[in-house]
């Protein structure tokens, strides 16, 4: 420790005898580009490095730089711990930490509130977390699985004609064996009791290429629709069985993590008709963000991926998750200093002061991908918006109009299990005058 | 020339039949403690506490387990995993579900609970062997995986199957820090470590390595079998809940089944394969390699590219990482089948001649 002290002190009189130097924000990049998962991490994390690129091409976030470096953990949770702890104090101190997996979510939570960084989860991560006042440094930004789950059981209802027609049919949850699958189980039990159907839980044990047993229920059992909650090869291994069966493809709902390129790309014809939930954006090869990134970062010949899976499902979430993470920094920049290296906890403020409109998000490109975001010290969520979009055979579109999850299911279960969660760990949640800080 | 025996003669029973006979033997162990408990905290950061030396210790207790029954007993397992598990759920049950419930007297009442499982599936030692008894014990891996995946008891219910403790405190100071997490790892695997080489030392541990040898013969001078195979599988699962519950509580902090997969239980054979079979050093070895060296590699190879002026890919270091461990763990087991715990030996008897050797 004193050796480390002593570095520092040599670090810090290294730093002002030197000329003024230009800020830096330092982004830790948590990727999994190897394992059963890498076909899906990859370009998430393409997307996500591209974005950082394409902010420090337009100049950084009023002239502070990004940095990042990318850890690779092969989605294994104790692996992804070991990253985080890496380059948690790299560069100045990580910014925000977005791992990119549930398991991983789960082992930081806890962490990331001791050593004062956000943990963004865009789309993942514990539905509970939503509730600010109790999870103080998670941003389940954009929706949860809730949400996604929620918005699937409203599509189908529209499809039967009313919620009231929901009564009596059988939903099956095809899910992965993790904390990640079993997310939505109680919202769909919840919705289950209010409507009146059943609820079948078919689990599949990672990575999930064994479905048969599962698949032969589904033959047996004859459920209306599915809903898929696989990651990575286990949902195109799914979209294969369902086809063996005969299970119509276009029953089947995918959250969005079962709703991207690499998942269909094999199957093709054979998954035409399969939908997913987008929590806000599809594949967006025309947006104006995507045509930034492909003139200013891969025309240079700084792309991080292949040129091609620019803009496609993956690839659009990274850069909104690394968007929403620059947009807490530039938020914070407002309040505490606009040039200037932003601490974690600042920009924890800034998520939580994010307000990102119509006319914003237009502004940087973003115009038809997503909708308004805004978050609070108690809403950490800040959107619940949901589209379907449906496979043709050879690409994505969009099959349904916008969504939005129903706040007096979600509402009561977020607070619920997020009060059980103070318990257990003897937390006090913050009121709100603590947030007016 | 430093390594030399001569001179220190054994005048009684006790002194022959110490732990570390030779003197030099017994003062770098009593220094390795020492800096161990002493030097390093002045000298390693807190990502080296939290993401290698916490894990390091952790399992090199775990793998200590494994050896008492692979090494010593000779009952080859693949069910280490599931008795860590065990010994985590365990623990986690009697911490939330009991109020005031001590978090030391939790992680051992956990081995306690993982000691009786441990007997239970290892029943079927009394009657099947090598292969046969791998299988048995894979049972219990998919058993206890099974279980903790679906029966939402053992989890309090958690809906997403993710379990978590905190405020995790001994005798009214809190177990928090780095440096808090890693002197009580530390204390806990010197006491079990010591205890382990005790226990190989004497009646039970020589009825053990009887079996291992040879049962028939050992059954013929009078060693119960059952006695000592079901001692063998206890006193292993006792040690893996322990560790068990250390990864969750203290390592992890929330966890998962997958956190103990069948993977871990590989993992933890390979720990002893390699460190050793039969060695109590040879854990520590073996834990070391398979801990430190896939992170060391990860951030080697990346600095060792920006020497030479090449820049390899994050997925390209994740492939060559996979590769030269392999190619390691395969370098090892050609050269020193008995695991590095013999090369060190070797290297001992070398010194002890050094620099004159005839």
């Amino acid at each position: 420790m004193k050796v480390r002290k002593l570095m520092m002190a040599a670090a810090l009189a290294a730093t002002l005898s030197a000329p003024v130097m230009a800020a830096d924000q330092f982004f830790p990049v948590l990727v999994y580009r190897t394992g059963p998962y890498a076909p899906n991490g990859t370009p998430w994390a393409n997307g996500y490095v591209d974005y950082l690129k394409l902010v420090n091409a337009k100049g950084g976030i009023n002239g502070v730089k990004l940095t990042f470096e990318e850890c690779e953990f092969g989605y294994a949770t104790d692996r992804g711990v070991e990253c985080y702890e890496r380059l948690k104090g790299k560069g100045g101190g990580a910014t925000v930490v977005q791992p990119l997996s549930t398991g991983v979510t789960f082992a930081l939570t806890e962490k990331a509130a001791v050593d004062k960084i956000p943990l963004i989860t865009a789309g993942y991560g514990r539905s509970e977390s939503a509730n600010g006042a109790v999870f103080t440094w998670n941003f389940p930004l954009l929706g949860t699985y809730w949400v996604g789950a929620d918005v699937a059981i409203q599509h189908i209802a529209k499809k039967e004609g009313g919620l009231d027609k929901l009564k009596g049919k059988k939903i099956a949850l095809v899910y992965h064996d993790s904390p990640y699958g079993k997310e939505p189980i109680p919202l769909l039990q919840e919705r289950a009791k209010m409507h009146g159907f059943d609820v079948m839980l078919l689990p599949v044990a990672h990575p999930g290429v064994e479905q048969k047993a599962t698949w032969l229920q589904i033959r047996q059992n004859k459920p209306d629709y599915v809903l898929l909650w696989g990651w990575g090869v286990m949902n195109s291994t799914s979209l294969k069985e369902a086809q063996a069966t005969g299970y119509p493809r276009d029953k089947m709902y995918g959250i969005w993590w079962a709703g991207a390129e690499p998942d269909v790309k094999d199957v093709g014809e054979g998954a035409k008709g399969y939908n997913a939930m987008t929590l806000q954006h599809g594949a967006e090869p025309n947006s104006k963000v995507v045509k930034d990134t492909l003139a200013l970062v891969h025309a240079k010949g700084q792309g991080t991926g292949p040129k091609e899976e620019v803009g496609s499902v993956l690839y659009m979430r990274g850069v909104l998750s690394a968007m929403l993470g620059v947009e807490g920094v530039r938020k914070a920049q407002e309040r505490f200093g606009k040039g200037k290296t932003m601490t974690g906890e600042q920009v924890r403020w800034g998520l939580e002061n994010l307000n990102l409109d119509q006319k914003t998000l237009d502004g940087m490109g973003f115009a038809g991908v997503m909708r308004p975001v805004q978050t609070s010290c108690l809403d950490h969520m800040g959107s619940s918006w949901v589209r379907v979009h449906t496979w043709d055979g050879g690409k994505w579109n969009f099959s349904s109009d916008w969504y939005q999850a129903d706040d007096k299911v979600i509402r009561p279960m977020v607070m619920l299990a997020s009060g059980k969660y103070a318990e257990e760990k003897k937390l006090t949640p913050r009121t709100p005058e603590q947030c007016k800080q | 020339m430093f390594y030399r025996e001569n001179g220190q003669f054994k005048t009684s029973y006790q002194s022959d039949q110490q732990i570390f006979p030779i003197a030099q033997d017994r003062w770098a162990v009593l220094a390795i403690m020492a800096f161990a408990f002493v030097g390093v905290p002045f000298l390693v950061d807190e990502y080296l506490f939290r993401a290698i030396l916490i894990p390091f210790l952790i399992l090199a207790l775990a793998a200590l387990g494994v050896n008492l029954l692979v090494g010593y007993c000779g009952q080859i397992t693949l069910g280490a995993g599931a008795f860590m598990a065990v010994g985590a759920y365990a623990g986690y049950n009697f911490l939330i579900r009991i109020d005031g419930m001590p978090m030391l007297a939790a992680i051992l009442l956990g081995g306690f609970v993982s000691a009786l499982v441990g007997i239970v599936f290892g029943i079927p030692s009394l009657r099947v062997r090598g292969l046969y008894l791998a299988m048995a014990t894979l049972a219990a891996q998919f058993f206890w995986d099974w279980a903790f995946l679906r029966i939402s008891w053992f989890t309090n219910d958690a809906p997403s199957g993710s379990v978590s403790v905190s405020n995790l405190e001994l005798l009214g100071f809190p177990i928090e820090s780095p440096l808090q997490k890693y002197l009580f790892c530390l204390s806990l695997l010197v006491l079990f470590a010591l205890l382990a080489k005790n226990m190989t030392r004497s009646a039970m541990g020589r009825q053990w390595m009887a079996i291992r040898d040879m049962d028939v013969a050992a059954e013929v001078i009078g060693i119960r079998p059952m006695f000592a195979k079901l001692s063998a599988f206890a006193v292993s699962s006792f040690y893996l809940g322990v560790a068990g519950a250390l990864w969750g509580f203290v390592h992890l902090g929330s966890w998962e089944p997958a956190a103990f997969s069948i993977d871990r239980s590989f993992q933890l054979l390979f720990m002893v394969i390699i460190g050793g079979m039969g060695s109590i050093m040879g854990s520590f070895f073996g834990a070391a390699f398979i801990v430190v060296l896939p992170i060391f590699l990860n951030q080697f190879l990346p600095w060792l590219g920006n020497l030479v002026g090449i820049h390899i890919s994050t997925a390209g270091v994740s492939h060559a990482e996979f590769m030269i461990f392999g190619a390691l763990i395969v370098f090892f087991l050609i050269v020193e089948p008995h695991g590095i715990a013999r090369l060190w030996s070797t290297g001992k008897e070398k010194l002890r001649l050094w620099p004159f050797p005839h």
